[in-house]
């Protein structure tokens, strides 16, 4: 350490780098900018499914991002407020009748109310624990869900919900119209990214990012770390369980699957792929993981072999993910 | 319910429990010493089953597959990490957790390839069918035989680490791998070895579940959630934690599904919550 003394007069000014200014543009219009380019995303992409399937797992991915980004705690439990929040709209409306959008906010609430639980024991744990112990509770909610088979259908899953139609304010809008279901989906993703957006700008973000950073110096000044991370998981949940309502109502359907741990290593796996701590990256990490998927399926049935190792390189080459390495490089 | 059913599911359990021992000392010798959570356990453990049913289908003999299959599956563990987790020393520790993960997909879907999707039944070996009495009733000779094999690999493994030099070398790089450097030891070795074994004793697991299920490639998932539930019940990196909680999880799963069948696994994660809740680093972890 070199210590050179800086008048005071003089004021130290590093000089600008002209592309950290278009950074910090978009930066600041990221909400914005996001949804204009998800408006676009039905047209360019090949087919209008594996665009609601990049809202609703980019949403998905963002939520979790919170929490593994973020706050640097690695969740492989996660599909199970993903699945909550699925499995409670499905209840709701296919059980109880209850109107769309009350089985939305109930799917949201219960996944958030699941995720104090979880996290709650989980955050008790450190380091490498957290992700055994979530893993394992994520696990008993996939067996609750297969146990508890008259409310949630079992292995065969939950069916007899479809949304047909959704009216709001006297309009009815037809839900089984590919282009209006893609829509209205994506007004719920453009809520989330204009809600991760603010929580990471508020002083609870900084707090969040601190955490991650160095858990023992946060506590040293202040924090209540135990309550900021608990936030944080719970919030992380709440989106986590509107992607899982999004994607009952997309498919009027809620496989089993939805709980297994294989989920929650995919939300995990798209995260990386594009790049946990940054704003963009879980919603590019979907996009590719969704892509690939397509693609290597039509190839062949083993397309998983060929998603694993991909990912095993991306852990060895580019932790930083797709659009991390990508800021990286513009940046410098 | 007489005393004679409980006493045979007891055992059922003790025999469930001693492979739960042997794969999540596995996971647990692997992770005390070079810091590594092998999200692959549950794989591996797979392939072991695997590998054991094939090689005992090329010798016609289950003793090949026992004595060949966890060693030459403890080679392609040093040969993972020399390959792919020694690059990650030094970064995150949750780096290797991610890069085993992926592995496991592979490992999933490599073994789909090449022996299908569908179960194949393992045979017991003619010797180990039957029933033994042991004057208190009559108990599966595999499954007395399944508890013999994991007691004396315990004890080995004990003597290994606690009487001879190396495992005095083991330990002490699992305290301090920078001093164990100075002193001139070469520490990367050790941890090659390390990992070798913990892998092996993950597939020897594979290969004594074997008989005792159908072999599938997804049979993996539950046993590597069943090793999680194990080490974190017992302390990560504390063997003794890990036997003690590999008894009482077999037994507990076998007794629940004596008396109240449909709650299956639930118990075991009750369990756990439990333990978390008054002990948050497991029965034998070493406070922070």
């Amino acid at each position: 350490m070199t210590t050179k003394s800086v008048p005071l007069a003089t004021p130290v000014v590093p000089a600008k780098r002209p592309s950290s200014n278009l950074i910090a543009t978009i930066t600041s219009w990221r909400v914005l900018l996001s949804i204009a380019i998800l408006c676009l995303l039905p047209w360019v992409l090949p087919s209008k499914a594996l665009a609601v399937n990049v809202l609703i797992y980019g949403v998905l991915a963002m939520g979790y991002n919170l929490l593994f980004g973020y706050t640097g705690l690695l969740s492989f439990g996660h599909a199970a407020f993903f699945g909550a929040g699925a499995y409670i709209t499905g209840i709701a409306i296919g059980q109880f009748g209850v109107p769309w959008y009350g089985a939305v906010l109930l799917g949201v609430v219960g996944g958030g109310v699941l995720a104090f639980v979880i996290g709650g024991l989980s955050i008790r744990t450190r380091g490498i624990y957290f992700s055994m112990v979530t893993l394992a509770l994520a696990q008993l909610v996939y067996h609750v869900g297969l146990q508890a088979s008259s409310w949630t259908g079992g292995e065969n899953g939950l069916r007899g919900f479809t949304v047909a139609k959704i009216d709001l304010f006297g309009v009815s809008i037809n839900f089984l119209d590919p282009v209006n279901k893609y829509y209205i989906l994506m007004v719920f993703a453009a809520l989330a990214l204009w809600f991760v957006s603010r929580v990471l700008n508020s002083p609870f973000g900084a707090a969040i990012e601190a955490i991650r950073e160095n858990e023992t110096r946060a506590r040293a000044c202040g924090y209540d770390v135990e309550r900021t991370k608990l936030l944080s998981f719970v919030l992380s949940g709440l989106i986590c369980a509107l992607a899982g309502t999004m994607s009952a109502l997309h498919l009027a359907f809620v496989p089993l699957d939805v709980l297994h741990y294989q989920t929650s290593g995919m939300i995990v796996m798209m995260t990386l792929l594009g790049g946990a701590s940054s704003f963009f990256g879980p919603f590019v990490g979907a996009f590719a993981f969704l892509l690939m998927e397509d693609v290597f399926s039509l190839w062949t049935s083993h397309w998983q072999i060929i998603v694993g190792s991909i990912f095993i390189l991306f852990v060895l080459f580019l932790p930083k993910g797709i659009w991390g390495t990508f800021l990286a490089k513009v940046i410098r | 319910m007489d005393a004679e059913l409980i006493l045979i599911q007891l055992f059922s359990g003790v025999a469930l429990g001693a492979i739960l021992v042997i794969t999540a000392l596995g996971l647990s010798i692997i992770f005390g010493m070079l810091g590594v959570v092998n999200f692959a356990h549950g794989a591996l453990f797979m392939v072991g089953a695997y590998g054991g049913l094939w090689v005992a289908s090329l010798t016609g003999s289950f003793w090949w597959g026992l004595l060949v299959a966890p060693i030459m599956i403890g080679l392609f563990g040093m040969i993972i990490e020399w390959l792919l987790v020694r690059p990650l020393y030094g970064r995150s520790v949750d780096d290797p957790l991610l890069l085993t993960f992926g592995l496991s997909y592979v490992l999933v879907e490599a073994v789909r390839i090449v022996f299908g999707n569908d179960g194949i039944p393992f045979p017991t070996p003619s010797q180990l069918t039957g029933v033994a009495n042991l004057g208190i009733g009559y108990f599966p000779i595999y499954r007395l035989f399944v508890i013999v094999v994991v007691a004396v690999v315990l004890l080995l493994l004990w003597l290994a680490l606690e009487k001879t030099k190396f495992g005095l070398i083991v330990r002490a790089g699992a305290r301090d791998p920078t001093i164990m450097r100075v002193l001139g030891v070469n520490i990367s070795k050790v941890w090659l070895l390390v990992f070798g074994v913990g892998v092996g004793l993950a597939a020897l697991g594979g290969v004594l579940a074997g008989p005792m299920r159908t072999v599938n490639p997804e049979m993996g998932s539950l046993v590597l959630i069943e090793a999680f539930v194990v080490t974190v019940i017992g302390g990560l990196g504390s063997l003794l934690g890990s036997v003690v909680a590999g008894l009482l999880v077999g037994i507990a799963i076998s007794m629940t599904a004596l008396f109240a069948p449909e709650l299956g696994t639930i118990v075991m994660f009750a369990l756990m919550a439990l333990i978390l809740l008054v002990r948050p680093r497991g029965l034998f972890g070493k406070t922070a």
